[in-house]
């Protein structure tokens, strides 16, 4: 029993792998710039993470029910052009409901096509990814919205302010996902969730109702959207139409890292939490040692297929499979 | 004495909080059916698995022929002559026989191009020497269960095999379907091969093994010759104590209609089926595979509409739309695919078994956990389930196991309404008597009690009436005192009495 066999020290490493490699990548970056691992940097990789971390909490709810939304970027997009707008046309106190409103509708619309139409998740929000861009390209006519009075508003709170000492958009970060991550491992709600992305055949015949459960956690994903593009506007009081592009892909990439498998049924808040702070700390840690920035779209594709690769070597036991 | 073709020596295995197999030995001579048999759990699947190559053992020894071996997979078990068959077939429906049989292998002419003459030839061979009725061109989607399940066999004779392994190789097979795999069996046997053969059903290891090894909690029991032992002494072996095989024959009072189907059916499936159950009742629905019972019971679940007829629960007319309106009516559907409709294999046990009411087992917006483990704690000890803990993902168990999941799972919903839909299947000896007196306990306790069933035995042991289906119609509806065998097998064929109540 003392000796590992390969098989062991395989199924270990695919298990484990995520986190021997973040071990690594952290001492390797410390070693090549040791601020690295200062507080007021951690700090600050965390403040940056938060944004991308609102996104992850509900698109966990959704990976997990088995399907896919890789619409959440330009949705992002649309919150923060809209809510700036409102701002200054009805003032901020009607704004944030008004574009929660507006959000919850697509994420609703998009529940509705892979619920209750039973449409294949990747096609639909592939398809609104692009739709929903045109939509804030319509909305603002092309235009970057801007709030006029930039100092006299409290709705930079949001983004700019903080509650001893800890900026508002961590605390946000942190009640949500206390809040979803409560939700999903502690309600019958969240029970229903794991079941239908776990086999949805077996779901119903236990009396779920898989299209009412998709439909939800989409609506839970566009509320996160909405939230971040709250902390977005804040943070910027001003914002170009294409704010979230490519944040789908993080979004994801987190995900996955945090261990939920694309296969759904698996996953949960805590470890999406993790993984978002995984993928901060490795693209802070690209910088510091002096790498540009568009190095870390790369970087990001190369975790992405390193966390599914590991996730399938850890189901089959073996980092490669036996039959090429 | 010749040599073993196969011998495994002190073999080990644990999992996390199981040692599923405890330095078991076990040999295979040419020619002879050896049967392996335990209870759910008992390590049968994992010591195959073991000489599969699917299983690394985490000790002793595997010998074929006198060579030692180590098996590093699937295909390296293959090509050193063992074969596996396994339960759930992997064919690949839109292909013909002869791609299925030869993927991956197809011979060649130049250039790459198959060489379809070729292929046809040698498959026409293998499929002489199964003596099946079907060609190498026929479409495997085509075929029935049972001759998939030849193809698969098929596929195990292009390699010179010394040893085959079946895995439940019957749990879906009909009577006549099983008649063709045993002279398949028989065959292979005289051509020299070792087969080791895995079942729960009695009457066959007894019609075609020669000698029976067992194994308990993981550990080898002996080895007997199948001529020179008895059903009882072999289920004493497997379970360590007697097994009390008599009918039940609690009698109680009938009470009220609960379900009552007047003239129902539902396009091809099943036409003009009424029936009545009542309380403190059990029905036993006999029929060959594809006879419409399945069907019958996934419309009063609310899943199929039916095209024509009425349900009525406990008199009063009703239509089922879901699955979750007729739970909320108190019907209960144990399904006949456990892993596909039964369980979601990536959760828990616990979870699993309390997922129909985890909605109303919350203290307030909460599942309650505490609950749930108490339940799940209950039908562990009730119908003996085998597992390290709750914290077990099903898919870990072992096939009886997690049909035991399934049972448990809508017994604890205490339905008024209960169907099961071959309830048994892939259990062993003991937990199957154990599960028929539940159903009669349940009947006794006010359950109306609905049993589908492709077992004679178990429909005669449980039922108080029998309905036989042939083809989407009731052929006839016996009392158990009626009964005969004859007479259900005649019913069953389409060969009795027409319109009989
Ligand atoms: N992958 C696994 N992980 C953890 N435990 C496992 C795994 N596979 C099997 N086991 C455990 O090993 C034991 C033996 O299981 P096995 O499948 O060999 O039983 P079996 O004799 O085939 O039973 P059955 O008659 O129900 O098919 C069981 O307790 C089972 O829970
Ligand atoms: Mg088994």
């Amino acid at each position: 029993m003392a000796r590992l066999t390969k098989q062991q020290i395989g199924t270990v490493l695919a298990k484990q792998g995520i986190l021997i490699a973040f071990a690594v990548f952290m001492v390797a970056f410390t070693l090549a710039n040791p601020k690295f691992i200062s507080v007021d940097n951690l700090f600050s990789v965390v403040r940056s993470s938060a944004i991308l971390g609102v996104m992850a909490l509900g698109v966990t709810f959704v990976v997990i029910s088995g399907n896919l939304d890789l619409s959440v970027g330009s949705m992002m997009s649309f919150s923060t052009i809209v809510v700036l707008d409102l701002h200054d046309q009805i003032g901020p106190a009607l704004a944030i409901p008004a574009m929660f409103a507006m959000t919850l509708c697509l994420g609703a619309f998009i529940g509705f096509l892979v619920g209750y139409l039973r449409l294949n998740s990747l096609i639909v929000t592939l398809g609104m990814l692009s739709a929903i861009h045109g939509l804030t390209l319509t909305y603002s006519g092309g235009q970057n919205m801007d709030i006029a009075d930039k100092e006299g508003t409290w709705f930079s709170i949001f983004g700019q302010g903080s509650a001893l000492s800890i900026p508002v958009p961590i605390l946000i970060f942190v009640a949500l996902a206390a809040f979803l991550g409560i939700v999903l491992a502690k309600t019958p709600f969240g029970r229903k969730v794991y079941a239908v992305g776990g086999n949805s055949t077996a779901a119903t015949f236990s009396g779920i109702r898989r299209a009412r459960t998709v439909f939800t956690c989409y609506l839970i994903s566009a509320f996160c959207v909405a939230t971040a593009g709250l902390i977005q506007a804040s943070r910027s009081l001003g914002s170009q139409n294409t704010v979230g592009q490519g944040l789908e892909l993080e979004v994801l990439a987190a995900v996955i890292l945090g261990g939920a498998s694309l296969l759904g049924g698996s996953g949960t808040i805590f470890k999406t939490v993790i993984g978002v702070l995984i993928l901060g700390f490795i693209q802070n840690g690209l910088l510091l040692i002096g790498l540009q920035f568009y190095v870390q779209f790369v970087v990001t594709w190369v975790i992405i297929i390193l966390a599914v690769w590991l996730d399938i070597a850890a189901k089959r036991g073996k980092l490669l499979s036996s039959i090429a | 004495m010749t040599d073993p073709v196969l011998h495994l020596d002190n073999i080990v295995k644990t999992f996390p909080g199981v040692r599923a197999l405890d330095g078991v030995s076990f040999s295979v001579m040419p020619g002879e059916v050896h049967a392996l048999m335990g209870e759910n759990g008992a390590g049968k699947s994992t010591l195959m698995k073991v000489l599969g190559g699917i299983y690394q053992p985490d000790g002793g020894t595997i010998h074929v022929g006198k060579e030692q071996v180590t098996m590093a997979g699937p295909l390296e078990a293959k090509a050193k002559g063992i074969v596996f068959i396994h339960q759930e077939l992997s064919l690949a429906e839109e292909l013909s026989v002869a791609e299925n049989i030869y993927l991956g292998e197809l011979p060649r002419k130049s250039f790459g191009r198959v060489d379809w003459r070729k292929l046809t030839e040698q498959t026409n061979t293998i499929l002489k020497k199964l003596n099946v009725g079907f060609d190498a061109t026929t479409r495997v989607g085509d075929l029935s269960i049972a001759n998939q399940q030849m193809v698969e066999i098929a596929r195990a004779l292009t390699v010179d095999a010394k040893a085959v392994i079946f895995d439940e190789p019957t749990a879906s097979l009909t009577d006549a379907e099983k008649v063709v795999l045993f002279d398949v069996i028989s065959d292979l046997q005289k051509e020299g091969v070792g087969i080791i053969y895995i079942s729960h059903r009695m009457e066959e290891i007894f019609k075609i093994t020669d000698r029976i090894s067992i194994l308990r909690d993981g550990q080898y029991q002996g080895t007997v010759n199948t001529s020179e032992t008895s059903e009882e002494a072999v289920t004493q072996m497997m379970i360590g104590r007697k097994l009390d095989l008599s009918r039940m024959e609690t009698h109680h009072e009938l009470g009220d209609v609960a379900l009552e189907v007047r003239g129902l059916s539902c396009g091809k499936l099943y036409q003009d089926i009424s029936f009545e159950i009542r309380r403190g009742e059990v029905v036993g629905f006999y029929g060959l595979v594809g006879a419409g019972r399945t069907e019958i019971a996934e419309t009063l679940f609310g899943l199929r509409d039916p095209s024509a007829g009425q349900i009525l629960l406990d008199g009063e007319e009703v239509r089922i739309t879901s699955p979750n309106d007729a739970i909320a009516r108190g019907i209960s559907l144990v399904p006949e695919d456990r892993k596909g409709q039964g369980l979601v294999l990536g959760m828990n046990c616990r979870d699993n078994m309390t997922l129909p009411q985890v909605q109303d087992l919350t203290s307030g917006p909460f599942v309650a956990e505490g609950a749930e483990v108490a339940i799940f704690d209950q039908y562990r000890d009730r119908l003996d389930i085998r597992t390290p803990g709750w914290k077990q993902l099903v898919g870990n168990l072992s096939g009886g196991n997690q049909q035991k999941i399934v049972i448990g799972k809508w017994l604890s919903m205490h339905p008024s309404v209960l169907i099961v839909d071959e309830p048994t299947r892939g259990i062993d000896v003991g937990s199957k008597s154990e599960i028929h007196k539940l159903l009669r306990e349940l009947a006794a306790q006010g359950y109306a009690v609905m049993v589908i069933s492709s077992e004679m035995p178990e429909v005669l042991h449980v039922a108080d009436r029998i309905v036989a289906m042939y083809s989407g119609r009731i052929m006839r509806t016996f009392t158990s005192e009626e009964v005969t065998e004859d007479s259900l097998i005649q019913a069953i064929s389409g060969l009795s009495g027409h319109e009989a109540a």
